[in-house]
């Protein structure tokens, strides 16, 4: 049916959010290092701070740099709006203390960041927000995971590090007829391998710090919300649905049908916990979204053939890539992810720790690091660094041997990727005496 | 605030103030696949700025029961059981797009009970394609992805309404997925096609000019592509009604919100003198 409708991918990811600066001409964003801005009158500020006219008081709040990096990735996750902050650990706590107080409870995939599983394991628990965590792909543990008092299920597009892939549509459908909503963490996957709104998820979010930004300069998170998600009729969110003290008594969901959750959230969260995103930060992760679809395309080209040499490399034990038929979820992955399943993925080395460090050490092109989604290739050895604190047996159930070694694969030649890896596979051959 | 209106529960947000009667009345009226919460700002702003204001959800569309009503002529009759429901005698009236009709013909039916009259968007006839009604029918979502597309002039008016942060695009498509999704829900069919049957059929454009008894105002966007601004010339010479162009497209509220708050605040006000 031909008809008009929204720019592509591309075109958003240069526009969204941002023209000519109509003060000056500028054609690229301009950064605003602005603490505050000033008041055209005593009146126009008294309508700034009770919401009857849109506009930037404190950079705390909200800020016009940070603005066009927050309705950019909106626009490219098909959301109603999105809210930067300092980091993804506090893009993940803006969301969550925005639905949850004491006495609630989470229902979370099992397989996730290390740090996700410190704030819900270790953290929230201590301010008595409890976390019920399932196998991401064990669909009855979900439902049976949830309680009157749960307010979220959260999970990852595909989980760290063993990239199980979460069943969004299903998840999403438990989580809807509970009358909660499904966030998703999409850092890995980025909105051009998945759109999770597409699927049935109610919010996402990035550690922009990743694929978003792309170049390993800044940390930074951004929470979108799908707008799709029926407060009201859930009956569970009081914070959304009921006067709110603290801010003239607002109604946020008669306020905005489908910006309840991010009112709340700048206007009570932003405002309170204060985990902004500083607008050079935004401008820098702006110019990594810009170029994001070319960048995810090289990811993937250079991650299919790193995956191709490793699964028929004879040190080599286990790749865990869904793209490969051998990973439980490939044909799920096939559905959601047709683009690929990210470019971070983890294998098992043939041999016990010696191999493991061997083989790390002997890396030149690859750097030895705790991130991923750099331009640059990226190892680590999850049994001794992001998950170090686990017993074999956790290690085990979270999918992790001795051998098990991480990889974010970059944008260098994939020539030079497999000849390092080659390199570094046969320093690992020799440690083992073979 | 909910009212029993002709029997069914009817939502009216008050831009966060309690309404009181006894207050200069201005009523919102939304157009097709929207609700009051496209008037957020504008609305807040009158409410705390002394005005008694009420901004429906029609029927059918968001928390008022439904189903959606079949014609201009039956929400502008609906809109005037509203008022005496919440004890309205005289107010202004604002519609924007589909809701511009239902203002106009409330305001034909209200005469000097009519205060003030502004039309955001409006357009007589306002005819819509056929592609676009056979496209609600078969492909609703495809529809709103058209209208979408057609109701906004930019990827990044400032500022973003209701507050920074917010796709606009993406909030409009949020919002008329749901009120389709909930109209289909309590059994009433399709929202989409039913409002723009409703725009498209509406035939007494100029006689209920001709019976307007209050100064009008009209606003529309340059870059309109839904209505653009000569579909309104008609009308607008029948009302001999101020025009002024924004430079927005059809989402006047949103692309320019400021300069639509600060156009009907001053229009209502030299009533008010």
């Amino acid at each position: 049916m031909p008809g008009p409708s929204d720019p592509g991918f591309d075109t958003l990811a240069l526009h969204a959010g941002a023209g000519p600066d109509p003060s000056t001409g500028a054609r690229a964003v301009p950064i605003h290092l602005s603490t505050s801005f000033v008041f055209e009158s005593s009146d126009h500020a008294a309508a700034l701070f009770n919401m009857e006219r849109s506009g930037h008081v404190y950079s705390r709040i909200s800020n016009p740099t940070t603005a066009v990096l927050e309705e950019r990735v909106a626009a490219l996750e098909g959301g109603t709006g999105a809210i930067a902050t300092a980091s993804g650990q506090a893009a993940l706590h803006l969301a969550i203390c925005t639905l949850a107080g004491a006495g609630s409870h989470i229902v979370a995939s099992s397989a996730l960041y290390g740090g996700s599983h410190n704030l819900l394991h270790y953290t929230l628990a201590r301010f008595g927000i409890a976390t019920t965590f399932v196998r991401p792909g064990d669909i009855d543990g979900w439902r049976a995971a949830i309680r009157p008092e749960t307010r979220l299920l959260f999970g990852e597009t595909v989980g760290n590090p063993g990239l199980d892939v979460l069943d969004i549509p299903t998840v999403s459908a438990i989580a809807h007829e509970h009358g909660l909503p499904l966030l998703v963490d999409s850092t890995l996957t980025s909105p051009w391998l998945m759109r999770p709104f597409d699927h049935g998820a109610d919010l996402v979010y990035h550690s922009a710090t990743k694929f978003l930004s792309g170049h390993g300069t800044v940390i930074g998170g951004v929470l979108v919300d799908s707008g799709l998600f029926d407060w009201e009729a859930s009956g569970r969110f009081p914070e959304l649905t009921r006067p709110y003290d603290g801010f003239h008594g607002m109604v946020f969901s008669e306020e905005s049908t489908v910006g309840a959750f991010l009112l709340r959230a700048r206007r009570e969260g932003l405002r309170d916990f204060g985990a902004c995103m500083s607008p050079h930060t935004a401008w820098l992760i702006l110019q990594g979204v810009e170029t994001l679809s070319l960048r995810m395309e090289r990811h993937m080209a250079n991650a299919r053939k790193v995956v191709a040499f490793l699964a028929a490399h004879p040190m080599v034990a286990r790749v865990g890539h869904p793209d490969l038929p051998t990973h439980p979820d490939h044909e799920l992955a096939k559905r959601l992810l047709p683009r690929g399943s990210g470019s971070v993925f983890s294998f098992d080395l043939k041999g016990q720790r010696a191999q493991g460090r061997a083989f790390i050490e002997a890396l030149k092109v690859f750097s030895h690091l705790a991130n991923v989604g750099d331009c640059r290739s990226l190892v680590i050895h999850p049994a001794t660094t992001t998950h170090f604190r686990m017993d074999d047996a956790a290690l085990a159930q979270a999918g992790i041997t001795q051998g098990t070694i991480r990889l974010s694969i970059g944008l260098e030649d994939a020539d030079d990727l497999i000849d390092d890896l080659s390199r570094a596979l046969r320093a690992a051959q020799k440690a083992g005496g073979a | 605030m909910k009212l029993d209106v002709q029997g069914r529960a009817a939502f009216v947000y008050t831009g966060g103030k309690t309404l009181d009667p006894g207050l200069p009345a201005v009523v919102f009226i939304h157009g097709a696949m929207h609700d009051h919460s496209v008037w957020g700002l504008q609305s807040r702003s009158l409410a705390h700025h002394g005005r008694a204001v009420l901004v429906p959800d029609l029927p059918g569309h968001g928390r008022s029961d439904g189903p959606a009503l079949a014609s201009v002529e039956a929400c502008a009759d609906w809109l005037l059981a509203l008022l005496a429901a919440a004890g309205i005698e005289r107010a202004a009236l604002v519609g924007h797009s589909m809701g511009s009709l239902i203002a106009l013909e409330a305001a034909a039916r209200l005469g000097e009970r009519a205060s003030r009259l502004v039309l955001l968007g409006p357009a007589y006839p306002m005819k819509v394609s056929d592609t676009l009604l056979s496209t609600s029918l078969d492909e609703p979502l495809k529809a709103i992805d058209m209208v979408n597309a057609f109701s906004h002039a930019g990827h990044a008016a400032k500022p973003s309404a209701p507050a920074p942060g917010f796709s606009l695009r993406g909030a409009n498509r949020a919002l008329m997925r749901r009120l389709q999704a909930g109209h289909a829900a309590a059994g009433h069919g399709n929202l989409f096609h039913q409002d723009f049957q409703v725009c498209n059929r509406y035939a007494g454009g100029l006689e209920a000019a001709a019976r307007v008894r209050c100064g009008s105002l009209m606003i529309v966007g340059e870059h309109d592509q839904m209505t653009p601004p000569k579909a309104s010339a008609a009308l607008a010479q029948a009302l001999h009604a101020k025009v002024l162009a924004l430079p927005a497209g059809h989402s006047l509220m949103g692309e320019v919100p400021d300069a639509v708050l600060n156009a009907i605040q001053a229009f209502i006000s030299e009533e008010a003198r």
